[in-house]
């Protein structure tokens, strides 16, 4: 359904997104995922036609957003980090205007609007003026105008930034419900968003697509490493240099005094089917080093973020 | 096109904008209105000579934000990524601000009706004379327009189609200064005002006509180049 390839954005001298390519299936929800400055944004506006590519190009639905401008903007709804609103009109008026912007015929766009704004939950706030909203109902409002004209495509840009925990959850679900029938391109930062409502994620720094998977696959690809973390009652040296003899530990690290004599500490780099949790109770009896704490954990998604996001700045 | 006009001119009158403008509009064209008469005269071509003045203060105010506002707002990508294209949005644009204009030259008409009715003659030269204020608007429009699309400060846009306008006004007055010739009749060429005497003088030429078109679509085609080199420049 879109299909980018080698796009490249440069302002001036600075290279905001650099020859990046990637598909979304029909019907497929995917997540763009990156820090801020990232190139998100810029690969956005330029998949919905508000920018140029400097080289590269993006096809939606077949046709070139260059040279069918018109052809792509009909097939996507648009919602920009800044939803783009008139705040001097109510919802309806404002919901109408976009109606007329995007050539709805006049008798369907009542029907349209009423759900739509059913399924944002505007239907009560519909002869509000907007400069009145607060901004989660701005950013339905917002999201309203993407869905109108009913496109198969959806540019959504950081759809739950400045929302409340409620009103995130609320947005989530219509995303999710949307997502039965569309095609949706979603930007976040925030990881368990992603993870929650996408079924593929790219992950993209400094303008190169730096992972590309499902979430579970790319937990999955780093999940063979297991974190421990320990207490351990004992002098912090001889614990350290036991441990490191025991087969399959490559890394550990002193995180701080827990109490008088026991230390805390981080085991990683332990693969899950060599589970030395029962190596590391005997070889702590021995010594007589009580063992306070052991804790596994599995890297989230977050933890993969950050390993792709630092390990792309070391190159 | 009709969608962006409409928006537009409903923006205007749900604002202060429009009223604060008509308003002083008509008490400037009262005093002049009332001045002459005070002296015996009674050609109201006078009055329409001047209100071509005023339009050099009026219509920096009234088109500052029709493009700085949407820019500055966010709401351009709204426009810019929905299948109108962009020729259509700067015309509706254009449209919007001359529909409020024309509400003011209408307004502007109850002076002649009244010199009508006590008596007065309404002449054709009367006639072609507003026919020049109204292509002299169309102009001044476009500049104004012209001006939004260069800044997202709405100020800025204010000054600057001011700032263009008053110089396209008194060039006339500055081109006999210039000794070079050349310069001379560019500035000459350049005068929108010496175009509209030729009007308020009550002769309807053609040469003036094309030339007020023209330069109206000139700078409606140079806002389009405007907008659609930023989009390239910058982000």
């Amino acid at each position: 359904m879109i299909e980018i390839q080698n796009l490249t954005k440069k302002y001036g001298q600075i290279v905001a997104v650099n020859n990046i390519s990637f598909n979304v299936n029909k019907g497929e929800i995917v997540g763009f995922l990156g820090p801020n400055g990232a190139g998100k944004s810029t690969t956005m506006n330029i998949i919905t036609g508000y920018l140029p590519s400097t080289a590269g190009t993006v096809k939606v639905d077949g046709y070139d957003i260059m040279t069918h401008p018109s052809e792509v903007k009909k097939r996507i709804g648009y919602l920009p980090e800044a939803p783009p609103l008139y705040r001097d009109m109510t919802v309806t008026e404002y919901l109408k205007f976009v109606s007329n912007l995007n050539n709805v015929p006049k008798k369907n766009q009542k029907g349209q609007m009423a759900d739509i704004m059913e399924l944002v939950g505007l239907t009560d706030h519909r002869k509000r003026l907007i400069d009145n909203l607060s901004k989660g109902y701005r950013q339905r409002v917002g999201l309203a105008q993407a869905l109108i004209g009913n496109p198969e495509v959806l540019i959504l840009d950081e759809p739950t930034v400045g929302l409340d925990p409620k009103q995130i959850i609320e947005i989530r679900r219509v995303i999710k419900a949307l997502s039965q029938e569309r095609t949706i391109i979603l930007s976040s930062h925030i990881l368990p968003e992603v993870s929650a409502i996408c079924e593929r994620v790219v992950i993209i720094n400094k303008g190169i697509i730096a992972a590309e998977d499902t979430p579970e696959r790319l937990s999955m690809g780093l999940d063979q490493t297991l974190k421990l973390s320990l207490t351990i009652m004992g002098p912090k040296d001889k614990v350290i240099e036991t441990v490191k003899k025991i087969n399959g530990v490559k890394y550990m690290e002193e995180a701080g005094m827990a109490g008088e004599k026991s230390y805390k500490y981080i085991l990683e780099g332990i693969s899950e089917k060599n589970d030395i949790r029962e190596k590391l109770f005997y070889a702590m009896a021995e010594n007589g080093w009580p063992l306070l704490e052991v804790k596994s954990s599995v890297m989230t998604l977050e933890d993969i973020f950050i390993s792709v996001v630092t390990k792309g700045q070391e190159v | 096109m009709f969608t962006v006009a409409k928006k537009e001119i409903s923006t205007y009158f749900k604002s202060p904008i429009a009223y604060v403008l008509i308003g002083l509009f008509m008490l400037m064209i009262s005093i002049l209105f009332y001045t002459p008469f005070s002296v015996g005269s009674g050609d109201f071509m006078v009055v329409l000579k001047n209100m071509g003045f005023f339009l050099v203060f009026l219509v920096p105010i009234m088109t500052m934000r029709i493009l700085a506002e949407d820019r500055k707002n966010g709401t351009e990508v709204l426009l810019l990524t929905s299948p109108t294209s962009l020729t259509s949005i700067v015309l509706g644009k254009f449209f919007a601000m001359y529909f409020v204009f024309l509400v003011i030259t209408v307004l502007s008409m109850i002076y002649p009706i009244i010199q009508f009715a006590f008596g007065g003659v309404l002449t054709v030269q009367l006639v072609g004379g507003y026919i020049g204020f109204l292509l002299l608007g169309a102009s001044f429009v476009s500049i104004g327009v012209f001006a939004s699309a260069l800044t997202e400060n709405q100020i800025v846009a204010a000054i600057i189609s001011f700032v263009s306008l008053l110089i396209m006004w008194m060039a006339d007055a500055f081109s006999t200064q210039v000794s070079n010739s050349f310069i001379a009749s560019v500035m000459g060429w350049l005068s929108l005002l010496s175009r509209y005497n030729v009007f308020t003088n009550g002769i309807l030429g053609l040469p003036e006509i094309v030339y007020f078109l023209l330069f109206t679509a000139l700078f409606i085609f140079l806002t389009i180049r405007v907008i659609e080199r930023r989009r390239w420049v910058q982000g």
